[in-house]
């Protein structure tokens, strides 16, 4: 499923305008985005949670030529999935 | 600090012309949604935030990191989250 068959879905769901549904998946999406953005981290009961992974700088090698280069820290969100969803999904 | 549903919830209320019992049902049938697609192990992308895909896993042999016991695990499904390169932008410090 993508994005716009989501919205539709939505849409059809709660009977708001496309345009609208749209419009609050920007919303929602955007929120979790800015969030993370901050360091903070996520939790939606019965989906799952985010956790943003903070790397420090390492030295790694460009696999394809073997050179060497330094790896800049940076962060990573990570996603665990929700114990209702992951026993839906084993059932 | 940590983002709830709840908090998701207020933002929709905050930012849409839409009651709190609305916003409410919207934020609910987003998740659910997006729970369905991944339960009937359909991949859900969300551009611009990234792809969860559901990945099935064979049975394998397991031990219990606490006793050293062996045993097999069941074949089972899982989700992995790839960030898309906005998400990974703007968590680094991006516009």
């Amino acid at each position: 499923m993508n994005k716009s068959e989501l919205i539709a879905a939505l849409a059809q769901n709660t009977e708001l305008p496309v345009r609208e549904a749209g419009a609050v998946t920007g919303t929602i999406l955007e929120a979790m985005t800015a969030a993370m953005a901050r360091g903070e981290n996520i939790e939606i009961r019965g989906f799952g949670s985010f956790v943003v992974k903070d790397y420090d700088s390492y030295h790694g090698r460009n696999p394809k030529t073997g050179e060497k280069i330094s790896v800049p820290p940076k962060k990573m969100p990570f996603f665990k999935v929700g114990k209702e969803l992951r026993e839906k999904l084993n059932r | 600090m940590t983002l709830t549903k709840a908090d998701l919830i207020q933002e929709v209320y905050k930012k849409h012309d839409l009651s709190k019992a609305q916003a409410t049902a919207v934020v609910e049938n987003f998740l659910g949604i997006a729970k369905h697609s991944l339960q009937e192990g359909e991949d859900l992308l969300l551009s611009g935030f990234g792809k969860f895909s559901v990945k099935q896993k064979n049975s394998r042999r397991g031990r219990n990191p606490q006793t050293g016991e062996e045993l097999m695990l069941a074949p089972r499904r899982v989700i992995t989250f790839k960030p898309s390169g906005l998400l990974r932008h703007r968590v680094n410090g991006g516009e």
